[in-house]
């Protein structure tokens, strides 16, 4: 009776609990908006002697990290670009199509008790740290590949990504590709094996009864249906394999140019392992200029996943 | 049926020849072996996956199980001199990371679960999916895209500039972890709100409950399994970091338990320092005692470590959203 009682009497302090509590609410929802911005203005803040500092300075933290071989700003970031989505784009092409079969594999030939299994072991692949991959890539991947990427040189040669002689050891942007591949397949193959279980059941049952096989349903029915999601998957995959940075750090033997020349060492390097490898050693302008690079991975990443969700919600819509 | 073809012949309707469209015997051939083709390439495609993952596993197993020892884990690398053996008669060990790894891992869950539950509160039980709503929930979407390396610069930068320049401690790496770990707590938090019954929502109002106290008595609650386990996937994800940790929390050879003061190490940061070294020195004459390679051994040995924990905390997070299960109606 007593406890019934204090409900009858107090439901003033349980509306001032309520307002709090939806202020609560409220206020963690736009805490997102403020930490994004906040993430944009501190790195901006941070690389601004940059922009408005002393130029001959700036240029010449740019030519000590070169060694001279670039001497401003943007010679230095643009080949670095350039290396983040050479890598990228390589390790996207090895993953695409071994992921959509997985994904394929997972949601139409395997059987159904089989299947969450194989969904599991995929999940697993993306639950190993990066830092391992690194680990497993330096160590083990860069010896073992070796023989296969010689055999390439000395066979496909004549394609210029592939002009020889192979680089011994193997660190080489062939290889990070391989490894960074390893590491996007699992949110390919989750996300389109998701949008592929929804492929509605009526046109696979139309494709069947119209004669096809099961490539042939694939094509006609699930392939269309999923086509978006699948194309959003990779983006996000691209997201992803553009801001990793120790499997690169660990494995690439880095340098400083334009050159498409997949199995040589001294190639390239990407924007998040340039920082990662220069930043014990920059001093207080170094910083900024590392910074810099990465506000500039921030924004490309920012929109590739942006682009990524833009295609998921209007599939979704 | 013959005198109705006939009927329509006389008709002068057009005379069609079936077996001109019968499939031929090569082209129906071709169809099945292009059928059992691309069953091998996708069968292959997912033996290709386990590749990987079976070496990755396997290798670190081998190698790590070599220094894997109780000393390993009991002792920090203070004392550790090139290849020789320290007065423990161990090589070294990890405490001090697997300190590090924790507290900060703690600081990170501290600051970003609570954000992450209130801010999927709001956006399933009060935004209804209006235009801030939507905004929101696609930026939640995007911020899992960010690479962790920027994290990693704003967490620095922000501490450069709040409280000085050269400031790293490991608290540093909690802000940095909890950026990386937000969208993933909010959007599992998101998914199970969502799975409540709205009957038990619209029961509870219509006792006269608060929305308040609708929300944590009997929302959260309902969905506090899943809320769990999505925020155990959460950690799992962001324990293996190790590119803004770098940079925010440092690395030293001895423990430090003060997570707001000083240098921290953890786990990933010390695999990647151990294999950075290559090999220890040993002095021209040592005995066998001394070993060069040990900075890999070591390596190896936390990589198994924080592969143990990772693979733990994942089959922990999926059995408490199985065994604890709130059965909706579906």
């Amino acid at each position: 009776m007593s406890s019934q009682d204090k409900t009858a009497l107090a439901p003033t302090g349980g509306k001032t609990a309520d307002k709090v509590f939806r202020g609560v609410a409220y206020g963690c929802g736009i805490l997102i908006l403020v930490v994004l911005a906040a993430v944009f203005l501190f790195l901006f803040f941070r690389a601004w002697p940059l922009i408005g500092g002393d130029q001959a300075a700036n240029n010449e933290t740019v030519s000590n990290f070169t060694g001279g071989k670039a001497n401003n700003f943007w010679g230095y970031v643009l080949p670095l670009l350039f290396g983040t989505v050479l890598v990228s784009i390589l390790a996207l092409i090895i993953a695409f199509f071994v992921s959509i079969g997985i994904a394929l594999f997972i949601s139409h030939y395997a059987p159904k008790n089989i299947a969450t299994g194989l969904s599991y072991v995929v999940d697993l692949l993306a639950a190993i740290p990066s830092v391992i991959y690194g680990l497993w890539g330096g160590l083990i991947l860069v010896p073992a590949i070796y023989p296969f990427w010689d055999w390439v040189a000395n066979h496909l040669g004549w394609i210029p990504i592939f002009a020889g002689p192979a680089a011994n050891p193997q660190r080489t942007v062939g290889t990070v590709a391989v490894v960074l591949a390893v590491m996007v397949l699992p949110i390919i193959t989750s996300m389109s094996r998701d949008i592929f279980l929804q492929t509605p059941s009526l046109q696979q049952e139309a494709a069947y009864g119209l004669g096809a096989t099961k490539w042939e349903m694939i094509k006609l029915a699930v392939i269309p249906f999923g086509k978006s999601g699948i194309v959003s998957a990779s983006m996000l995959a691209l997201g992803r394999a553009l801001g990793e940075t120790m499997a690169v750090l660990m494995i690439l033997s880095p340098g400083l140019s334009y050159s498409i020349k997949l199995l040589q060492a001294s190639q390239s390097q990407t924007i998040a392992a340039n920082i990662a490898a220069q930043y014990p050693e920059a001093n207080d302008l170094g910083v900024s200029v590392l910074i810099g690079t990465g506000l500039i991975l921030f924004l490309i990443t920012f929109v590739v996943n942006f682009v990524a969700r833009k295609i998921t919600e209007k599939a979704g819509a | 049926m013959a005198e109705a073809t006939k009927k329509k012949n006389l008709d002068g309707a057009p005379v069609i020849d079936f077996d001109k469209f019968r499939p031929t015997r090569s082209s129906e051939q071709a169809r099945k072996i292009k059928d059992y083709v691309m069953t091998g390439v996708i069968a292959l495609a997912f033996v290709i996956a386990c590749i990987p993952l079976v070496s990755v596993l396997w290798t670190t197993i081998i190698n790590g199980a070599k220094r894997l020892n109780l000393n390993f884990l009991g002792y920090n690398m203070t004392g550790v001199v090139g290849g020789n053996p320290t007065p423990s008669g161990g090589y070294g060990g990890v405490l001090h990371a697997i300190i590090g790894t924790l507290e900060i891992t703690a600081g990170a869950m501290v600051i970003s679960i609570p954000i992450g539950i209130m801010c999927a509160v709001y956006l399933v039980e009060y935004a209804h999916g209006g235009k801030l709503a939507m905004t929101i929930s696609l930026l939640v979407d995007v911020m899992s895209g960010i690479p962790s390396i920027v994290a990693g610069l704003f967490a620095f930068s922000m501490f450069t500039i709040v409280f000085g320049p050269g400031t790293i401690n490991g608290f540093e790496g909690s802000v940095a972890l909890s950026l990386l770990m937000l969208p993933t707590v909010v959007k599992s938090c998101e998914e199970m709100l969502k799975i409540v019954p709205n009957d038990l929502r619209e029961a509870s109002l219509a006792l006269g409950v608060t929305k308040q106290r609708t929300i944590t008595k009997i929302v959260l609650r309902t969905a506090l399994p899943g809320i769990v386990s999505g925020c155990i996937l959460a950690i799992a994800r962001v324990i293996g970091e190790t590119a803004p940790l770098l940079m925010t929390a440092g690395y030293i050879a001895s423990t430090n338990v003060n997570l707001f003061s000083g240098q921290m190490t953890t786990l990933p940061v010390y695999v990647y320092q151990e294999y950075s070294k290559l090999n220890a020195n040993c002095p021209a004459g040592a005995d066998a005692s001394c070993v060069t390679t040990i900075p890999m051994e070591r390596s190896w040995s936390a990589a198994l470590v924080l592969i143990i924990i990772v693979l733990l905390l994942n089959l922990i997070g999926r059995l408490v959203a199985k065994v604890f299960a709130v059965k909706t109606e579906r």
